[in-house]
């Protein structure tokens, strides 16, 4: 039984279960340590999670025992590898919503998926004088790819606005889509932000223009339950490092019909059914965009990470989270002069959370709670545009994830108390 | 408070972080040189008027972070009034300071500078206290080869 809300977030009727944080705390050997002397609290995981013990011993165990090249050799630990890899490729298309397995194709990460689609599809679609529209909350990885493409081909690149509250302003959709759009590019859940977008409103303007729609998840898939379909989506990418797996794998998932017709992007083994020097015919999907030897024990134990995450269940995830972000929003607000940029409703946001102090540097700000064990992001986040867009140079980003507890929001809150007294600001 | 935290904040850097120096404002400069560093958002603007060979006055108008703006405040204190072979040498070894070279020495009068050592243990955040010195460097540059032109920007940052 489920029921879509209007930000595609799939929702159960059934109440959600309450994480038992202290349980999965202690699959997490990371988190058992001091940093400069104190507990570390962990609140940068929209940069990259950490990851549980299944996942580790995941990696030490393909190493260790099973490990050969993939889809090639003819003995038996090449089967081992080849079926642990491919098993993850199932478990992936049942996570996004039970597509088809040949339309997931494993790359090195979200940007590397958003990379093969502006080349692969891009380059054959997109023509001089065409648009491609994105928005002003992307994280560099979904727009300078198709800024790149728009140089490439000569087309046109446009930018969905935010609204002060940090939404996408939709008001002139109309106008910013046309029928000269091919490609509108958009994240399910901003970095910065934290704002989870209407994707499937957008999806349907698009198509009705004709575009086809490219989602970046990185943020989203991590936290809430992904529908490719529902999110009207013609390609989704995400990395598994957000997700609790294994850096250097990711996924871009996309319509068969929509591959099928894809030049390769890589090139080289595995990817080909045939070389000859005069002809070369590319393998069936997804083998045609897996070009060399991919990052197969990343892949395998990515796997864990997807059955720990179905072990607690996305729904619950995406609540526990909601939990702590309406906690952290209450405590920080005893902070005078805090800004929490984005949707101050936490039913439109994730659970990350960037801010700005009135004087304290972000950069000053991450160095004082680094050194009392916290730690969190300052910077730019890889969005400069839309950093320009809200006047900000930089903030500072906490994020939560499975792990963290209300304590923690207690910890940071604390801390950015003691530091407003070091610093006498 | 951990030791290294108050290595790098050490209470003369935060003295010039809450009241930073050469913040008024020139009528006239003939040495002008931007700096930013784009990750941290740290940006400089720095001018200063020269009479002669000596350095009359400085203004330092530095948006960043508490290192990079004491590092410019005690670079207005440091530069005021001396020469324009001395300030060179001071921003020179200031840089090689912040480059870890023990060896590098500045006048005694200048020990405020010396706490900038500390930021050594803090990696990512030598290009913070660099920023000043090197958007100086740069001014001083300019205005031996009598260049006008200031469009280009510095930065401390690695090179991707």
């Amino acid at each position: 039984m489920s029921s879509k809300t209007k930000n595609n977030i799939v929702s159960t009727i059934e109440p959600p279960v309450e994480l038992d944080v202290a349980a999965i705390r202690a699959d997490f050997p990371i988190l058992d340590q001091k940093i400069n002397g104190h507990t570390l609290v962990y609140l940068d995981s929209a940069a990259s999670s950490q990851k549980p013990r299944e996942v580790i011993n995941a990696l030490l165990e393909h190493y260790r025992h099973n490990h050969s090249n993939i889809h090639r050799g003819l003995h038996t630990l090449a089967e081992r590898s080849t079926e642990g890899y491919e098993k993850t490729r199932s478990h992936v298309a049942q996570f996004i919503g039970g597509v088809p397995t040949e339309e997931v194709i494993f790359t090195s990460g979200a940007t590397e998926s958003l990379n093969l689609l502006a080349y692969a599809w891009g380059d054959l679609n997109v023509h001089e004088g065409d648009e491609i529209v994105i928005t002003e909350m992307e994280h560099h990885a979904n727009i300078v790819p198709w800024f790149q493409l728009a140089q490439r081909r000569k087309a046109i690149l446009k930018t969905i606005p935010i609204t002060v509250c940090g939404h996408l302003d939709l008001s002139n959709l109309d106008t910013i889509i046309t029928p000269r759009t091919k490609i509108v590019a958009l994240c399910h859940m901003s970095n910065v932000l934290g704002t989870i977008n209407p994707v499937a409103e957008i999806a349907e303007a698009a198509h009705k223009k004709g575009a086809i729609v490219v989602v970046d998840a990185a943020q989203s898939a991590p936290h809430t339950t992904i529908d490719v379909r529902a999110l009207g989506a013609d390609f989704v990418a995400f990395s598994s490092h957000k997700m609790l797996g294994p850096t250097g794998v990711g996924v871009l998932w996309g319509r068969s019909e929509l591959l099928e017709e894809m030049p390769p992007f890589n090139t080289g083994g595995e990817m080909i059914r045939e070389v000859r020097f005069d002809k070369i015919t590319w393998n069936e999907l997804p083998h045609k965009f897996e070009a060399g030897t991919p990052n197969i024990a990343g892949v395998i134990a990515f796997d864990a990470a997807l059955s720990y995450l179905d072990k607690l269940g996305m729904y619950n995830i995406h609540h526990h989270e909601m939990e702590i972000t309406r906690y952290a929003f209450e405590r920080l607000s005893e902070l005078d002069g805090l800004e929490i940029q984005g949707p101050q409703v936490v039913e439109d946001r994730g659970g990350t959370i960037s801010f700005t102090d009135p004087v304290i540097h972000p950069h000053d700000i991450s160095t004082f709670l680094d050194s009392h064990g916290i730690a969190i992001r300052a910077g730019h986040h890889c969005a400069q545009p839309l950093m320009r867009v809200m006047g900000k140079v930089a903030t500072a980003r906490a994020s939560c994830y499975v792990y963290n507890d209300k304590s923690e929001i207690d910890a940071l809150v604390d801390c950015l108390k003691d530091m407003r007294k070091y610093f006498g600001v | 408070m951990t030791s290294s935290l108050d290595d790098m904040y050490r209470e003369v850097i935060l003295d010039h972080y809450r009241s930073p120096r050469g913040r008024k404002p020139l009528d006239k400069a003939n040495i002008l040189s931007d700096g930013i560093n784009p990750s941290c958002g740290d940006e400089i603007t720095l001018s200063a008027q020269v009479n002669g060979d000596i350095v009359e006055d400085i203004h330092v108008d530095c948006k960043g972070c508490a290192i990079s703006v004491a590092s410019g405040s005690m670079l207005a204190e440091a530069v005021k009034g001396r020469s324009l072979d001395e300030v060179r040498q001071i921003a020179q070894a200031v840089r090689k300071i912040l480059k870890g070279e023990e060896d590098a020495k500045l006048p005694e009068e200048l020990e405020d500078i010396e706490s900038l050592r500390g930021v050594r243990q803090f990696p990512v955040r030598v290009k913070c206290a660099l920023l000043a010195w090197v958007t100086l460097l740069e001014g001083l540059d300019k205005l031996e080869k009598s260049q006008t032109d200031n469009s280009d920007t510095i930065s401390t940052e690695e090179k991707d």
